[in-house]
């Protein structure tokens, strides 16, 4: 089995977020990135599926601050391989892009499986996993929430509103988008990345030129001014703590 | 193309998702703007009776047993067909986990754009303008309608799912499916939610558990405050995924739609999946250290506080109170 997972970095919400001056995009001098959560959830579903059936785990994503750190933390956690697409990504990509540039680096690796995070944190134009699917013409399921397999199919649990799941059976090669992996993504210690550092290699994936300006036509990118915030209680938690037992007895709960 | 405006009717065994009466209000808002018929896309077996208070001009309609669950690959199938064959002004789908796993793999069968997490159409100047939500709903980005085919994913927020129903149900077209008899996906079964004695969408106080809880230690604490209020504990996403609460516990776009009179809502930052479960609770109290989390611009007390010093506070002060 010959599993690969994209991944994608993404803004990190805890950081205060502002706009360029352009005001069609997010000021990236100081933006600090994460990997997108679901994408580590991708890795650790990959991680757990070679540890069941011995699969063979190459993670690929591209150049843009950060990602380096990524990559060696999934050697750290097992990853086979690490790939890296060279190319100026600094001014962010849409998944339309994403997806038509990393498609030939992974037909080459001839995947029976690929994972990506369900959805990541700043898609405007779609997410990423379908895109992939329909480029490389391959059948995509989402909010997938755990995988097995059963001859030349992956039976995936797929997630529903109101704790509903479907179990579907798809076609290998399949795009899984995954929501959670079967258990929370591992934690690694420093010492082992940095010693993934020393052992591990990142080989870089085919070159890509980016298309300018393609994909959704933004006029104007804002920090949504709120009509009715929540009024904020003052004070330490044991004044807060006494005002909200206030509330409660007004809102006839207590 | 046509001015037109399609909306793919969400569906789960055997009745209509929201999002799609919020997709219609969206559409005739739409066509406000641009002239055109809002138009239901149907798929499904046996689900005619489904349209009845759909606010639509028509319903076109596809039925065949392949489609009678949701399929990936038969409903992309299915659409692909329509909206090539009939050129929408634009198509609507929910950003949900249906209308997810196949509005971005038509924009690329189709070549057409796709705007992604739109929760308001509106005009601005003459141009139309859909008011999209990212980063967990901190940003919004207004992007510009191309004149042509287009694709949308919408999100709840920006429409109430009445302004999408209708007394008179529209004219339904029944047409023929695709071949659907090689599909890559397809639902073996589906397995029901694990019951518990405790449905949290019936429960009138919720004591809700984010990722600021830190560790499954905490979520004692939290239990024992929810506890002494006689109320339950319910969480976010990122705490069922660690296992520390039961699925049936999760609140939100995957989770339970809650409507508790009290929702008090700890180190939750308020991600419009998490939102989308609580708009209908009386009153939402929100704990954060974070004074930007989006989770403030929708309750209506907060506080910027160590979670865990507060619930301590609390659990002191609620014993007190009930002698």
């Amino acid at each position: 089995m010959n599993i690969v997972v994209v991944f994608k970095m993404v803004p990190d919400l805890v950081e205060e977020l502002s706009i360029d001056k352009g005001g069609k995009n997010l000021d990236r001098s100081w933006l600090r990135l994460i990997i997108n959560e679901f994408d580590d959830h991708a890795i650790e579903q990959a991680i757990l599926l070679k540890e069941q059936i011995g699969a063979h785990v190459t993670v690929v994503s591209y150049d843009i601050d950060g990602v380096d750190d990524v990559l060696f933390t999934a050697a750290a956690k097992e990853a086979d391989r690490l790939i890296k697409l060279p190319g100026d990504f600094k001014g962010g990509v849409n998944n339309h892009t994403l997806a038509r540039c990393i498609k030939k680096t992974i037909k080459e690796l001839q995947p029976d499986l690929i994972l990506t995070g369900v959805q990541g944190n700043d898609d405007l134009d779609g997410s990423l996993g379908p895109l992939l699917a329909e480029n490389l013409g391959l059948p995509y399921v989402g909010y997938v929430s755990g995988v097995q397999f059963s001859e030349n199919n992956a039976i995936v649990k797929k997630e529903f509103p109101g704790g509903l799941i479907a179990n579907m059976s798809v076609n290998l090669p399949a795009v899984l988008g995954i929501q959670a992996s079967e258990s929370p993504p591992r934690y690694v210690a420093v010492s082992k990345v940095r010693q993934a550092m020393k052992t591990a290699s990142i080989e870089e994936g085919e070159p890509v030129e980016l298309e300018p300006s393609s994909g959704p036509n933004i006029v104007r990118m804002y920090q949504p001014e709120v009509a009715q915030r929540a009024t904020m209680i003052e004070g330490d938690e044991e004044e807060i703590a006494i005002k909200l037992i206030e509330i409660f007895q007004e809102l006839g709960v207590l | 193309m046509t001015n037109d405006i399609f909306v793919v009717i969400e569906h789960l065994r055997g009745s209509v998702s929201d999002i799609t009466y919020i997709m219609l209000a969206a559409a005739h808002d739409l066509v406000k703007e641009t002239g055109g018929r809002v138009i239901g896309i149907l798929l499904g077996n046996d689900a005619q009776g489904l349209i009845s208070n759909l606010a639509a001009d028509e319903v076109i309609y596809v039925d065949h047993p392949a489609l009678s669950d949701f399929s990936s690959d038969g409903y992309q199938r299915t659409l692909s067909n329509l909206i090539s064959e009939h050129q929408p002004r634009v198509a609507f789908f929910g950003n949900t986990t249906i209308g997810a796993d196949i509005a971005s793999v038509i924009s690329a069968r189709l070549g057409l754009q796709l705007i992604n997490s739109c929760q308001k159409i509106t005009s601005i100047n003459g141009r139309v303008i859909s008011v999209c939500q990212i980063c967990g709903g901190k940003i919004m980005v207004e992007v510009e309608l191309p004149d042509e085919n287009t694709l949308i994913t919408m999100i709840p927020g920006g429409y109430k799912s009445e302004e999408g129903q209708s007394d008179s149900p529209p004219k339904i077209n029944t047409v023929s499916p695709p071949e659907l008899d090689d599909l890559r996906t397809s639902l073996i079964q589906y397995i029901e939610p694990e019951e518990e004695d405790i449905d949290i969408a019936n429960e009138p106080i919720l004591i809700s558990v984010g990722r600021g809880i830190q560790t499954e230690d905490n979520i004692e604490l939290a239990e024992e405050l929810a506890e002494l209020m006689d109320g339950v504990l319910c969480a976010s996403r990122p705490i069922v995924d660690q296992g520390w609460l039961p699925t049936s516990r999760m609140v939100g776009k995957s989770g339970k739609r809650v409507k508790a009179k009290l929702y008090l809502a700890l180190g939750i930052s308020g991600a419009p999946e998490h939102v989308e479960g609580i708009t209908d609770c009386e009153t939402i109290i929100a704990i954060n250290t974070d004074p930007s989390a989006p989770i403030f611009d929708i309750a209506k007390y907060g506080a910027e506080v160590d979670l865990l010093d507060l619930v301590e506070e609390l659990i002191d002060l609620v014993e007190e109170a009930k002698g």
